[in-house]
């Protein structure tokens, strides 16, 4: 039983960094209808910068941290002007591409600045000889703790701030019917920046806590990302909800597939249920069906 | 048009090229560089098949290549096969699993394919590592043998000529694929899936088609590539590869042969023009792309033709021979189309909710009513583009209820939509084209009847316009010789006076008349009631998804029912009966 629960802890962990990362591409997807293939980017570019401003200027990790967001942010907003803006009025495929050109540009932008050896990252909590606790025969890592609570807090407050807030209301009224929303005098190009310097510095935090568990390298964000990419597309594109679940519980499936189907094909386990789970589910997990119209 | 003459120059300087650069290029590692660009290329003309032409999205172009490449690296190396027999081996491997990718766009299109086939890429990627008995793992296979052409092709200098060959005539053939009945039957489907299948175009085996081609093409790339370096390992048939290819068919332009092969070449040798850069070199490469993606939108080629353009001029249209054919084969008044206790709910929504009605051959037969009350969805259940909740629908002697649209439209029923649905990218000839393939006969057929479709309707003129430029009358009148060029028993139009200005509309009406007079057979859904009594033999009125009434123009007009659920309120609808009648 105990190892049942041990598996489920940490297949939960890890899906809520899958989470967090999928909610980034989740609300630029219905901001501005872009599928953001560097979202996995961010990742690897917030954990570079976390290291950076950590080691190299020395400062307290948690104001590190900080700053660290701060400069995802600015990158959120570059990329938005940058990128998002000039493609606004293209077909998915050219904007996909781009986002890719993009990520090429971001993996190899570090490689050259950060050189290839990986780096370590202290984890949040730093307590005890085992950086963890045991309870009822299951092993707590405090980090694996962090990550779900950092994932539990953003899910619940930022439900509260698209419900309960003006400037969340807006931001969903663009994400909706940009046209109308212009209509009604909300500015929508602030919206959508706002959006990408959201979902940058959300990217940037989770790759900050999954880097004390994986090593910072260049190549970090590549497979994250294309995981995320994956849970967002199963969640339903576009569902907030879905994209959570869907994280989570790939983070449950590949864990247990690692554990009792085979560890070299654990990638290649998620991604079959995948495509099976899209033949036979395609509108998503909480989806319902759409006809077309003619 | 106009077509045949640039295919003659492209066959002219490519043929040169394919002589000249194996000995341009005197370096070794230049001419490695040549073989790796031919290869790749060839893959990249998968995709101008695969995306540029039906446009499907895959991310698993590197999974093909990599089936072609074992396939010759363990036929040659393994099991002592010649090269010519290794090849087609890797070649039908790719082509199944293109099947069977293809297979899903049934279901799945746009973001969810493209997640699909990167799904289908990590999984080829995770066995060529792991399954080391067979691909020899991480460490990969070598002793790959090259094939013999007249010659063995032991030097780097011959095996690019061989290779550049290859490339040569894979680039003709996708050429000119391009213009033939399957090659505009896959941009049909690109443009317009729904409009592709209600013209008799089984979208489902075009795209499946498209994907297995493309497979094949990137195999034999693959196979090339591994006999051209005669080592091979699973890393170079990676999404990253499938990654590079995609973006060597948008940088150069996907809807085109030589646009995949600049692309192909362009970013082949990019990284080496770049590698003074050193550690930034693919900073760059990737902000070429995004340049690229973001100032060319149709790639460098269609940035280039777009110059071109402005100078080419488009040839005349060559006039048809004999008249369309229009109107029926059969005898006048029998019943071709019979609608038995139709119904179709969506959820709790009732939309056609047991409609009985016939059509007979010649008539012009007009569905009515007010807004919502199912005539849409009426006509979606008749050309197949809904499968109807209970209900049968007979035509021409057979049940059609559930059949798919392409199968309905073959047997000879053509229509047009509410909402226009031509292929926009594409030009009138080329919509109409579609259309006449719907007929039996060979390209010479399905050419004589589009032109005859076109003069019919007038448009001759416009022939060479792309579909989207033109204005919205004139493209309603697309919609109508396309249906026509496939010479159906039974054109249904969905609304098509819709939009249209006054003088607009009499055209309309006129050429509406002018079919009858040719006796074909027509479902007319129309709200506008002047176009309707003009036309109509026969009314069928519908509200909240049942037959109200029907009957003859006059009668049925003067019906108080009807006029109630026009108006509203029976008092006044029961005194403007009256004064109808």
């Amino acid at each position: 039983m105990a190892i049942l629960g041990q598996l489920a802890f940490t297949g939960l962990a890890i899906g809520g960094v899958y989470a967090l990362i999928a909610l980034g591409i989740v609300l630029i997807y219905r901001a501005t209808n872009v599928v953001n293939f560097a979202q996995g980017e961010f990742c690897m570019l917030g954990a570079y910068a976390l290291v950076f401003i950590w080691q190299g200027a020395r400062l307290d990790y948690f104001l590190a941290a900080a700053v660290a967001l701060g400069l995802m942010a600015i990158l959120g907003l570059l990329f938005a002007l940058g990128l998002y803006y000039p493609l606004r009025n293209r077909s998915f495929l050219p904007v996909i591409i781009a986002t890719i050109g993009a990520s090429i540009m971001f993996q190899n932008g570090a490689l050259a600045v950060f050189g290839p050896s990986p780096e370590k990252v202290r984890p949040v909590i730093e307590a005890g000889p085992t950086g963890g606790v045991m309870l009822g025969g299951i092993f707590f890592d405090y980090q694996y703790v962090v990550i779900l609570g950092v994932t539990l807090v953003l899910v619940v407050t930022q439900y509260a701030f698209f419900e309960y807030t003006l400037l969340g209301k807006k931001m969903q009224a663009t994400s909706q019917d940009k046209d109308m929303a212009r209509l009604l005098g909300i500015p929508v190009t602030l919206m959508i920046a706002l959006t990408f310097i959201y979902s940058t510095a959300l990217g940037g935090l989770a790759g900050m806590l999954v880097a004390p568990i994986y090593f910072v390298t260049h190549k970090m964000g590549a497979v994250l990302g294309l995981k995320a990419f994956a849970v967002t597309i199963a969640g339903g594109f576009g569902d907030v909800r879905g994209a959570i679940a869907g994280g989570l519980a790939l983070g449950v499936i590949e864990t247990f597939g690692a554990a009792y189907v085979s560890v070299v094909y654990k990638d290649a386990f998620a991604f079959l249920l995948l495509i099976l789970f899209l033949l036979f589910r395609p509108q998503g997990i909480f989806g319902e069906k759409v006809a077309e119209k003619a | 048009m106009g077509r045949g003459r640039s295919g003659v120059a492209a066959i002219a300087l490519g043929l040169p090229l394919v002589i000249a650069l194996p000995l341009a290029v005197t370096t070794r590692y230049g001419t490695n560089l040549l073989i790796l660009a031919a290869a790749l290329s060839i893959s990249t003309l998968g995709l101008t098949v695969l995306l540029g032409y039906a446009g499907q999205i895959s991310l698993a172009q590197a999974t093909f290549f990599g089936v072609g490449a074992y396939a010759v690296a363990l036929g040659t190396s393994r099991w002592g096969m010649d090269w010519w027999f290794a090849l087609p081996l890797g070649l039908g491997a790719a082509t199944a699993a293109g099947v069977v990718l293809g297979m899903t766009t049934l279901k799945l299109g746009g973001h969810y394919l493209a997640m699909v086939t990167i799904c289908f890429q990590i999984i080829f990627s995770q066995i060529a590592t792991n399954w080391v008995a067979v691909t020899g793992g991480p460490d990969g296979i070598s002793g790959i043998r090259r094939p013999r052409f007249f010659t063995p092709l032991d030097t780097a200098q011959q095996y690019a000529w061989f290779a550049l060959g290859a490339l040569f005539l894979v680039g003709v053939g996708v050429w000119f694929l391009r213009d033939s009945a399957l090659g505009r039957s896959m941009r049909a489907v690109r443009e317009n899936e729904l409009a592709a299948e209600a013209l008799g175009v089984d979208s489902l085996r075009v795209k499946v088609t498209a994907f297995a081609l493309s497979a094949a093409i990137a195999a034999l790339g693959g196979a090339l590539y591994a006999s051209g370096f005669r080592y091979i390992s699973p890393d170079t048939f990676s999404l990253d590869q499938s990654i590079e290819v995609l973006a060597m068919a948008l940088a150069g332009g996907a809807q085109a042969v030589p646009g995949s092969i600049i692309g192909g070449f362009l970013l082949t040798f990019l990284p080496e023009w770049l590698r003074d850069l050193k550690r930034i070199y693919l900073v760059v490469y990737g902000a070429v792309i995004i340049l690229v993606i973001l100032f060319m939108p149709e790639g460098l080629w269609g940035w280039a033709r777009l110059l071109g353009r402005r100078l080419a001029r488009p040839r005349p249209l060559r006039p048809a021979r004999r008249p369309l054919p229009v109107g029926g084969r059969g005898e006048a008044g029998e019943t071709i189309l019979a609608l038995e206790n139709l119904g179709k709910h969506f959820g709790g929504l009732k939309a056609v909710d047991g409609v009985d009605f016939a059509v007979r051959r010649g008539e012009v037969h007009a569905l009515i009513g007010p807004n919502g009350s199912g005539k849409t969805t009426c006509i979606n259940l008749i050309s197949g583009l809904y499968r109807p909740t209970f209900g049968r629908i007979r035509f021409l002697g057979r049940e059609v209820a559930g059949m798919r649209p392409n199968r309905v439209a073959r047997r000879g029923m053509a229509r047009t939509f509410q909402n226009i649905r031509l292929f926009r990218d594409l030009s009138v000839w080329e919509n109409v084209l579609v259309g006449a393939q719907r007929a039996l006969g060979g390209e010479a057929a399905v050419r004589e009847r589009a032109a005859a479709a076109l003069e019919f309707v007038g448009l001759e003129a416009q022939a060479a316009e792309r579909a989207r430029n033109l204005p919205y009358g004139t493209q309603k009148l697309v919609e109508i010789a396309r249906a026509l060029a496939g010479t159906p028993e039974l054109l249904l139009l969905d609304e098509p006076g819709a939009g249209l200005n006054q003088s607009e509309k009499q055209e309309l009406v006129d050429l509406l008349k002018r079919l009858r007079a040719h006796g074909l057979t027509m479902l007319l859904v129309e709200h506008d009631m002047s176009l309707v009594t003009q036309l109509s033999e026969a009314i069928t009125v519908l509200n909240f998804g049942k037959k109200i009434s029907e009957g003859k123009p006059d009668d049925v007009l003067a019906d108080p029912v009807v006029v109630e659920a026009y108006l509203g309120n029976r008092d006044a609808a029961l005194g403007l009966a009256r004064e109808h009648a």
